[in-house]
Parts: C-alpha cells; structure tokens; sequence
C-alpha cells in the first residue's frame, strides 16, 4: 500500500485537488442557477474566499489608482496648462448651454410626469446617487466585472444600478465596506429589462461571451430597425425606468434559438473604458428637488416669455394705431360724439380685384337663391395657360 | 564545424524561490492581470497568473508543487472574478501538474521550447476552461476556436520576456 501511494503519489495529489474543486463547483452551480436573472447567490464559504480575493488586491489597486490620479492631477495642473483659458471659457459657455436645455428637460418631465399620473404610471426618479472610481477589474474577458472604491461604508447595496452620465453600465453585486464588485451588463450573468424608445417593444438584454450585449427574446418585427434608441424600462426593479442603455447595431435571426432574433445593442457607455460611475442609491416616485427648482423656473421662463411676446405685440400695434392717429382722415371722436373704436389695420387696395377681393362679393342680403353668379364675383380675365 | 551543446542531468536539476517570491509574483500577476484591462480592455486576453504558474511548474519540476501552485494561483484569480470558484483552480492545477511534468523531459531553458510550451499549454487551458464551463457549470459560451488562438499567441509572446525576467528569482536547489 504504502509503495503504491509512493509510486502514484503525484498522481494522487492532482485527482485529489480536482475532485475537491469539482465538489465545490457543483455545490455552487445550484446557487447560481436558482438565481438566474437575479443576484448569483454564492455560499457563506464562497463569499468568504471572494472577500480575501478582493482584500488582497483592492488595497493594491487603491494604491495603484491613487497614484495613477496624483500624476495625472500632476500633469493636468502644472504641466498641460496650454489653452486652459480657451477651455474654461467653452466649458462655461457649455454649461449655460446645458443648464437651459436641463431646464426645458425638466419641464418636458413635470409634463410627462402630469400625464403619467393621468394615467397611474408608478415613474421613479433618482433620488440619491454616489459617485465612484473604477479601481479594478476582475481580471478576465470570461467575467465582465469591475471593483469600484465605495462600499457599504458610503450607502452601497447588492443589486443598486449603476451608469454613467452616458447611460446604464451594470448593477452592484457583491458590496463590501470599503469597495464593490459591479457587474457589467455585457456580461453573460447579467441582463436588463429594456424598452425600445420608438416601437414600445418590450425586452431583456443580456450580456454574451464575446462581451457584447444583445436583445435574445424578441422575435422577427419589421418595425425594429439599426439605430433605434433602447431605454430602461424599470420593469427588473433594479434599472429606474427612461435610463439610456444604447442603440441597435445589428439585427439577425438567432439559429440557435429559432424563431428569435439576436439584435445587438452598442451599449451608450462606453464599457471598455469606465473610469467614474454612478451608483443610484435611492429613487423617489416626485422629482428631487433641484430638478422641480428647475421645472419651476423653466415654468417661469416659458410665462415670462408669454408675456414678453404678448408686450412686443401690443407694442406693434399700439405702434400701429399712433401711426393710424397721425392721418388725418381717422377722428378721435365718433361722428355722435361717441368715443372712436380701436382702430384696426385695414388691407391696401387690391391691384387686380377678382371674386376673392374683400368688399366685391355682394352682401347675402342682396343675392337671390338659385341666380346666376354676378359679374362682380367672376374674374375678370379668363385664365391662359 | 557544427558546435555541439548539450544540457547535463546537473543543470536539469530543480530549483527554488525564495518564500517571497513564491508568494509575491503569482500576487503581482493577479494585480496587474486585474488592472492592464482599467488601461486597455483588450488586455484581457492576456493570463498572466497563467505564464507565472507555468514558469513555477517547470522551474521546480514537481509536480505536486506544480498542481497546489496552479490550484491557489486559480482560486485566487476566481475569487476577484463572479464566476463559479473552481473552473480557473481545476484548469491550473492540471496545467501547473503536467508544465511540471514537462519539465522533466525537455530543456526548459531553450526559448523554442518555452515558446512551444507556453502556447501549447494556454491552448489547452483554454480547452479545459471550455470543458469545465460546459459540463460542470452548464455555462452554454461558444468555443471560439481563433480567438483562443489569438490568446495563446499573445500570451506566448508576453510570456518569453517574463521568463528571462523570473529567471533571475530562481535559485539552485
């Protein structure tokens, strides 16, 4: 016996270790297959050997990032200085741009807002975001996840959403104090329910092996076209309804699931290259605060409008009338002593007059039922071709 | 004349790693496996905790050390991905146990063989991640045949300087 072990001793030791791993995944794919379409449930165990995993590197990672941003704020602030001034100018001139169109927008959404109401739709609104720093990355092109530098510590919870100013990027998965995992949504375990803005077809994205994210339970449909803009439609729990998620890209039958069709969404963030994200933290059914500031102001702005465009015009024809008073022929007294009507802009005289001409058609007192036309209301001239 | 060269028994002989360095590079190689994607997605495609556990396997020739190394290394690089802990800790410890067993055989100091060997063994991780994938973890991703090509073609060419760079870790036994 002893010389066996000896003899297969290497042999032994591989059989084991995989026997062991081959163990433990099946004790985990039941966990991850029940939570299809949900949060990838792992084992108390299997958490605890993710954390040590991330314990070990975030800190690196922090340490790397942090120093990569000191020599960047370095050469952004002392060394590439050249047309700052020039910079600074558009981008003010780029938010005042942006601060007025927020304000039309968020008009356009205390309109939307009235109507959905009208019509009982639950619409939730990001209440309360934390911004992040991309960190990390897991590392392999088989799982498409990022660690991001808050954690519990700042509020953050498994399942949060995540985008950016561009669009949505993925959802929280696994939260720790100081750092999270956040799966992106071109991975093969994550997916979004979504909407297409112009059909209203209803449908979930998912992430694919090569990295991409694409549309897999929508059959053949006409109306879908390359280039029509795909929204979050809220109905996951996770994603608030309206946010972008990308564009169509390509449409193809689907030969491994026959009769659907694979459309490849281009996902409105770029996903290859995340740098700063946010998390929404909380969502409220009213908008937040600001944005109703803004709706109010914008609400103002359309009445201040109003009523510069209504004081133009009865400047103009206040104009008018001066004009119209400094003729001779207009009294300012009525023949019987009353006072004279506003005096309203009369039409020149017609050049050519025909039927359409005001004051030649005879008044309806005049005209008998079933005469011939009058010469006044024929043309003049026969028309030449 | 044809110079002949020939690779005694002695200099076949296994060698060791300070403990630092064991534990240290396959760290780094995690690390930086982990932050090359931040700057270049495509970096991806790279598995540098992969070239580590192969330089580890054949540079001490034992296969028992070859399998554990391969095993950690992978349930290392599992844990900071959200995929099953297991399928990268199976894979390289089958690949730090046969790199091991190589190292018996051929001169592993001789680039041609490095290049051989390190192509040969990303493919056939590749292969046993496919495996895993489809009949443990019922994971239903296509076997892009060229893409994997194109891995183990770029790990085999990122692979040779990180030789010669651990090559200088290594101590005789």
């Amino acid at each position: 016996m002893d010389s066996f072990l000896a003899r297969f001793k290497n042999s032994l030791v591989l059989i084991a270790v995989v026997l062991l791993q081959t163990i433990g995944l099946a004790m985990q794919v039941p966990r991850q297959s029940d939570a299809l379409g949900g949060r990838p449930g792992d084992g108390k165990r299997v958490s605890q050997l993710r954390f040590w995993s991330a314990a070990i590197v975030t800190p690196l990672e922090r340490l790397i990032h942090g120093a990569g941003l000191n020599v960047r704020h370095f050469w952004s602030s002392y060394v590439d200085l050249r047309h700052t001034r020039e910079q600074n100018h558009d981008l003010q001139m780029e938010i005042a741009r942006l601060r007025e169109e927020q304000a039309s927008f968020a008009e356009d959404a205390r309109q939307g807002r009235r109507v959905q109401a009208l019509l009982g739709f639950q619409q939730q609104y990001i209440a309360s975001t934390v911004a992040a720093q991309v960190i990390g990355t897991s590392g392999s092109d088989r799982s498409r996840l990022v660690y991001i530098d808050k954690g519990s510590k700042d509020g953050l919870k498994p399942d949060q959403a995540v985008m950016t100013q561009d669009g949505i990027v993925g959802k929280l998965r696994d939260v720790w104090a100081h750092t999270a995992q956040l799966l992106l949504i071109n991975d093969p375990t994550a997916g979004a329910g979504v909407i297409l803005e112009s059909t209203r077809i209803r449908g979930i994205v998912r992430g694919t092996g090569g990295g991409q994210v694409e549309i897999g339970n929508l059959t053949a449909d006409s109306r879908i076209k390359p280039g029509e803009r795909v929204i979050t439609s809220g109905g996951d729990g996770v994603f608030p309804r309206g946010l972008a998620v990308g564009m169509i890209e390509s449409i193809r039958p689907d030969p491994e699931h026959q009769p659907y069709t694979a459309i490849t969404i281009k996902p409105a963030a770029d996903l290859a290259r995340l740098e700063e994200v946010l998390v929404i933290t909380g969502t409220q059914a009213t908008l937040p605060p600001l944005a109703q500031l803004d709706a109010d102001t914008a609400l103002a702005s359309v009445k201040r409008a109003a009523d510069f465009a209504s004081e133009r015009l009865s400047g103009v024809h206040e104009g008018e009338a001066v004009n119209a008073t400094d003729a001779p022929v207009v009294p300012a007294i009525g023949v019987n002593g009353n006072p004279a009507l506003p005096i309203v802009p009369r039409p020149q005289s017609a050049l050519h007059p025909d039927r359409y001409t005001p004051g030649s058609t005879p008044r309806a007192g005049q005209l008998t039922p079933g005469a011939p036309s009058t010469a006044a209301a024929k043309p003049e001239t026969s028309p030449q071709f | 004349m044809a110079e002949h060269t020939y690779t005694s028994r002695r200099e076949l002989d296994q060698y060791g790693f300070h403990p630092a360095v064991t534990l240290l590079v396959p760290v780094a190689a995690v690390l930086l496996q982990a932050e090359l994607p931040k700057l270049w997605g495509r970096f991806a495609i790279l598995d540098l905790p992969l070239i580590v556990v192969i330089f580890f396997a054949v540079s001490r020739r034992s296969p028992i050390a070859g399998a554990l190394t391969g095993t950690f290394v992978g349930l290392f690089q599992d844990g900071l991905t959200g995929l099953p802990l297991g399928i990268n800790g199976i894979a390289k410890a089958i690949i730090g146990y046969l790199a091991a067993s190589v190292g018996f055989t051929v001169d592993v100091d001789n680039v041609i063989n490095r290049v051989a060997m390190n192509f040969f063994f990303c493919l056939l991780q590749s292969a046993l991640l496919y495996f895993i994938g489809r009949f443990l973890v019922a994971d239903a991703r296509p076997l892009q045949l060229w893409h994997e090509l194109l891995r183990a073609v770029c790990n085999t060419v990122v692979a040779i300087p990180i030789f010669y760079l651990l090559d200088t870790f290594r101590r005789r036994d």
